[in-house]
């Protein structure tokens, strides 16, 4: 190779005219690179959607750790001759049933129910983007694989599954839950992980690369992943909120947790019979505002995320 | 110019590349194929520019695609300096890849929108750890930006905050980083305004001097093909039509239908527009995947004959004009093969 390739000279005076031209269209203050995650940011911090719900999920978070900063009392003591009762000094919330009071019951409820959607969300997410991302990636008869296998799992439906196989399972505590849903719930997003992967690999760019002499590990983890992730994310934060949501159905139908484990779902159930509802309908209606509130929390979080990241919207 | 006594930097013989038509889900079976590229040979040699012409669908991105070695031919042969390259892999490819750059069509998907400027153009030293050490690399991109006309200060913005001028800026400075010697570009203006075509051609042509730069400019803008070329060829339904130097094609045209392809251009002169003579080619391209017999151009010709329908006519300097003097002799793969001047000079 000739010697001057390696040391082009400076470019000529016109390109650096034509250079300082073409500044002038790009604002010029150094501080503007940023890149699409930031703008997402940006966009978020503005977004009066997203700051309710993330404060909302972060008051959420912050109980679920450490419920004993808002509620003194312990969930599992309870007072018989209290059974029922009404709102009362200390303990506005009333008693249940049992006598136990409702607030502490209410407060010490979110850390199962956030504890299973995190951890279900967290499962899925993995399932599913590592299914769905393979199966687009590699294309051919791994993707005919990987595909009819989600579709054999989307046939399932969620909740008869999840009964039939907790019914079967003697463990107890939130796990059998959480490996439940991590199981039967993937396939959502094992697809929406295989259309954004093919998508991504279209690009010129993952062909660049291609061309430069990439491997598979660089295209996947560097062109590939980062630009596939947002719908992952956006459906994952969804689906968290739903998750939730199931977790209470599956307590309130029995085959999810079980007392003495503290979630709403659990108290859902107990409160819910006829005769209790009608003479103390509050038993009812803390844990279920509570959990209401949850799912609609991370379902607003996931629907201003995914507003963010559109690039369509931009 | 004269390429007698050069060696090919870059020979294709016989490059053929179809795609499978494929039914059902499980169990694929073929039930065709979509003849791309069907037979092509030419020679790329050191220095020179070699334009590709020709209508949408005609082949010419999977040419480049399978000189990068992104598709797999169905046959024939990519010799890279006498070497052929499509039976490489491992080792042997990344070190060949070194030396074939790309330049796409797009600029505003060519580039990772998540990775800076800077890594972008990083890239080919990360992949090739030999090209440059690695306490030299961030100077050598901000080297890469001036060459292409960008400011250097530029190395840490991301794609979305340039033009598509400066896209493509920046994805020359990527083809460049290596220090290849061809660069395939794939319709690399085609994206862009009239204007900003023009600075990035005469980027590309600098850069060519300054490098020694072998090109395959691939385009279906006819100006700026000959603009930029020496050599131009022209294809059809996955075949070479005609090929010879910018001034045989443009000036000499024999196949009619380089002919026909060159009466569309737009003449800037509106009496001289008045005088040429437009050849309205009639029907669609037929279906690369049941192109016709013998010669792909047949069912739009208007001297099509028999003989064009059961010969398929060779890629060669056509029998009638062989004892021609001047640039009327070069090859085109026409039977009926004849001058006839459409573009007012």
């Amino acid at each position: 190779m000739p010697e001057q390739r390696d040391t082009p000279g400076p470019g000529p005076l016109a390109a650096r005219e034509e250079a300082a031209a073409e500044a002038m269209t790009v604002s010029s203050s150094p501080e503007t690179a940023r890149s699409l995650g930031s703008d997402a940011w940006h966009d978020l911090r503005r977004n009066p959607i997203f700051i309710v719900s993330g404060l909302l999920i972060l008051f959420l978070v912050v109980i679920a750790i450490h419920p004993s900063l808002i509620a003194t009392r312990d969930p599992l003591f309870c007072e018989l001759g209290r059974s029922l009762d009404g709102p009362a000094p200390g303990h506005w919330f009333g008693f249940d049933a049992q006598g136990c009071d409702v607030y502490t019951r209410t407060v010490y409820g979110a850390r199962a129910s956030i504890a299973v959607g995190v951890c279900a969300t967290l499962g899925v997410a993995l399932i599913g983007a590592v299914v769905g991302g393979l199966a687009g990636f590699y294309g051919g008869i791994w993707d005919s694989l990987l595909s009819r296998t989600t579709d054999i799992f989307f046939a399932i439906p969620l909740i008869l599954g999840a009964i039939v196989f907790l019914s079967m399972i003697t463990l107890t505590g939130i796990w059998p839950v959480v490996l439940v849903i991590a199981a039967l719930g993937w396939p959502q997003i094992a697809r929406i992980a295989r259309g954004a992967v093919i998508t991504a690999k279209q690009h010129d760019y993952v062909q660049a690369a291609r061309a430069l002499g990439a491997g598979n590990g660089r295209m996947l983890l560097r062109h590939i992943l980062p630009n596939a992730v947002a719908p992952v994310i956006v459906m994952s934060t969804i689906m968290l909120g739903t998750f939730i949501a199931l977790e209470a159905t599956l307590s309130f139908l029995g085959v999810g947790l079980q007392p003495p484990t503290v979630s709403w779902g659990v108290d859902i159930s107990a409160a819910s019979d006829g005769m209790q509802f009608r003479n103390a309908p509050h038993i009812l209606l803390y844990p279920a505002a509570a959990l209401s509130v949850t799912v609609l929390a991370f379902i607003m979080m996931g629907d201003a995320v995914r507003d963010a990241l559109d690039p369509k919207l931009r | 110019m004269a390429e007698t006594a050069r060696e090919p930097i870059l020979e294709v013989r016989h490059l053929v590349k179809h795609f499978p038509l494929t039914r059902g889900v499980l169990f694929k079976r073929q039930v065709g194929a979509v003849k791309a590229v069907d037979d092509i040979s030419f020679e790329l040699f050191r220095g020179e520019t070699l334009g590709i012409v020709g209508e949408s669908g005609c082949g010419k991105s999977t040419v480049a695609k399978l000189l990068m070695n992104l598709e797999q031919p169905t046959s024939g042969e990519i010799l890279y300096k006498g070497e052929d390259i499509t039976k490489l892999s491992g080792r042997a490819l990344k070190a060949v890849r070194r030396n074939i750059q790309m330049v796409f069509q797009d600029p505003y998907t060519s580039l990772n929108p998540r990775m800076t400027v800077g890594d972008i153009i990083g890239e080919p030293f990360e992949i090739h750890p030999e090209a440059a050490p690695k306490g030299d690399r961030r100077a050598k991109v901000r080297e890469l930006l001036d060459v292409v006309g960008l400011n250097p200060e530029y190395i840490n913005r991301y794609p979305h905050q340039f033009s598509g001028g400066q896209r493509q800026r920046i994805g020359i400075a990527r083809g460049l980083a290596l220090n290849p010697e061809i660069i395939i570009c794939d319709e690399p203006v085609s994206a862009l305004d009239v204007s900003v075509q023009a600075q990035v051609i005469n980027l590309m042509e600098r850069l060519q001097d300054e490098f020694e730069l072998s090109y395959l400019f691939i385009a279906h803008d006819l100006s700026i093909v000959r603009h930029i070329s020496d050599r131009v060829g022209v294809m059809y339904l996955g075949r070479m039509a005609e090929i010879g130097t910018d001034r045989e094609i443009y000036e000499h045209p024999t196949h009619p239908y380089t002919q026909a392809l060159l009466s569309a251009v737009p003449v800037p002169d509106p009496e001289a527009r008045d005088r040429r003579e437009r050849i309205i080619l009639h029907g669609d391209v037929p279906s690369p995947a049941n192109p016709p017999s013998g010669c792909r151009f047949r069912t739009r010709c208007w001297k099509a004959e028999q003989r064009c329908a059961d010969e398929t006519p060779l890629l060669a300097v056509p029998e009638v004009l062989r004892d021609a003097e001047g640039p009327v002799r070069h090859p085109s793969a026409c039977h009926f093969a004849e001058e006839r001047t459409v573009v007012p000079a």
